[in-house]
């Protein structure tokens, strides 16, 4: 059984409602500080500015700490109301989906360690167009994944697993570039490492809002698209067998 | 069909699928009627053989109405009309050379409330046996234990046998009750909320002898506790104003059930 966006409103207990819609609020609320994460990190690199980094190392305390307090949440609504079918898948996705977003937010910090690292070595900027590209690429993919969460939207989901593959290419090829430099220039090597591991967190980044999005697809429709070819998922595949 | 490749394992038991199983009970079109109000409407169901089978639903979906349709509670009820059949092990239990008494002996019956005669321990247990006659004593008392055990009650109850069956607790009362059906060595059992009137403990030990007891025969459970459906049962069948809406493996109703009806009961939203 599919369900749908206005699922949560019908229930019996109108308390019930207001605590799954809480969890979904909050899980958004978090969402939205690790997207805001992301960009801060990759624009203390682009643009020279530690403060903005040490900001983004800062704030990681409290992408853990609302982590924390949406499994707390998700347990007692376990303990206290057994939820089933929609109900239940809504809150595992929830839990799921709570955990990908605070390994996002570490690997913002990682960005943001990794820049101050290189602002303060000052050795130019080999390797920020591609940073520049690969973190516009992966934070559309958490900003779609969370829309689709929000509105229960697989198709939307779905999209945010085939451009996860595209970042894995884009990253490839990156890595090659990098490559190249290092070989031209022994005295790159360290910088050019820093920049690697930036794309590193990058690409980990992509990694989990690809998770989200099989989330999504899981409290949508029961299925689990977890360890599956991305080519063989389409909305089609998608339709339940019965 | 899907072309979805789902991975279907589960670390906490086999994967069901009620058409692989063998049946114990077959219900084809199954329609009953309490004067002109219909009860039941054109049930088709399957109970597969040594599993647990739950039936959930509303107050008057018809759940309890079908429990004691199979074994033919509804009998002495002249108000009662049906339509269809129900075959046990392939016979229909209404053709004319079923004896009433031998299906009763063959499909056990649990109410909600535990009603021991008041007699001792041992003479609810031996009540059946010297029903049907022709056993010594020896052999009975070798029965009685073995039932007792197998209810999961003999170790609280062995040095007492003598005792009235009403000293016992409700728990115990309703595992005495489940012990005397077995004794008789029914092949199906069903429960009608065997548990709803006792304590969370006894619940637990109910339950826990459900599910060690499908070793032996099979098992149908009326409840009106869901959750108690999710943790007992097999084979979950959800019905609603006498139809029969959705029945699949328990697994798979409780964390995605098929239709918007089926998802709306369990989670408790409003039709």
């Amino acid at each position: 059984m599919d369900i749908t966006s206005d699922t949560h409103s019908q229930h019996i207990s109108r308390q019930f409602n207001q605590e799954l819609e809480e969890l979904k609020t909050r899980l958004m609320a978090m969402g939205g500080l690790v997207e805001k994460q992301v960009q801060d990190a990759v624009t203390a690199l682009l643009d020279g500015d530690t403060r903005l980094a040490e900001r983004v190392i800062d704030n990681d305390n409290q992408v853990n700490a609302m982590q924390i307090r949406l499994d707390e949440e998700c347990t007692r609504v376990l303990a206290r109301r057994q939820p089933a079918a929609s109900d239940l898948r809504l809150v595992l996705a929830v839990i799921r989906a709570a955990s990908d977003l605070e390994r996002i937010g570490d690997e913002a910090s990682k960005i943001a360690r990794n820049a101050i690292g290189l602002v303060e070595a000052d050795n130019g900027s080999r390797g920020f167009v591609e940073v520049r590209l690969i973190s516009e690429h992966v934070r559309m993919m958490v900003r779609d994944a969370l829309t689709s969460f929000a509105r229960f939207d697989t198709e939307l989901a779905l999209k945010v697993v085939h451009e996860d593959e595209q970042v894995d290419s884009e990253y490839q090829s990156a890595m090659r570039a990098l490559m190249t430099f290092m070989m031209e220039d022994a005295r790159a090597i360290s910088p050019v490492l820093s920049v690697m591991w930036i794309l590193r967190a990058l690409e980990r980044i992509g990694d989990h809002a690809n998770n989200l999005a099989e989330y999504v697809v899981y409290l949508v429709k029961g299925l689990d698209i977890r360890h599956t070819d991305p080519d063989e998922l389409d909305e089609q595949s998608l339709t339940r067998k019965g | 069909m899907s072309v979805f490749p789902q991975p279907r394992t589960s670390s906490i038991g086999p994967i069901l699928d009620v058409d692989r199983e063998a049946s114990c009970l077959e219900i084809e079109g199954l329609s009953l009627a309490y004067g002109d109000k219909p009860a039941l409407r054109g049930l088709a169901l399957r109970v597969p053989r040594h599993r647990v089978t739950a039936f959930i639903g509303p107050s008057g979906c018809g759940k309890s109405t079908l429990l004691r349709a199979l074994n033919r509670l509804h009998d002495l009820n002249e108000e009662v009309r049906h339509e269809g059949r129900i075959l046990l092990e392939g016979q229909d239990i209404h053709a004319p050379e079923v004896a009433v008494a031998e299906l009763r002996r063959r499909v056990g019956m649990v109410f909600q409330v535990p009603n021991p005669f008041p007699m001792s321990i041992y003479d609810n247990v031996a009540f059946g046996l010297r029903l049907l006659g022709g056993m010594r004593r020896r052999q009975m008392d070798d029965v009685v234990e073995w039932a007792l055990t197998s209810a999961a009650l003999w170790h609280e109850v062995k040095d007492r046998l003598r005792a009235s069956a009403w000293s016992l607790s409700g728990g115990q009362q309703q595992r005495l009750v489940i012990a005397r059906t077995l004794a008789v060595r029914p092949e199906v059992l069903l429960l009608d909320e065997p548990a709803s009137a006792l304590d969370p403990i006894s619940t637990l030990k109910i339950e826990e002898l459900i599910r060690n007891l499908k070793s032996q025969l099979t098992l149908v459970l009326v409840t009106h506790n869901m959750q108690q459906a999710a943790r007992v049962s097999d084979y979950t069948a959800f019905l609603q104003e006498g139809e029969l809406v959705e029945y699949g493996p328990t697994d798979d109703l409780f964390t995605n059930p098929r239709l918007r009806r089926t998802e709306n009961y369990i989670t408790g939203r409003m039709a």
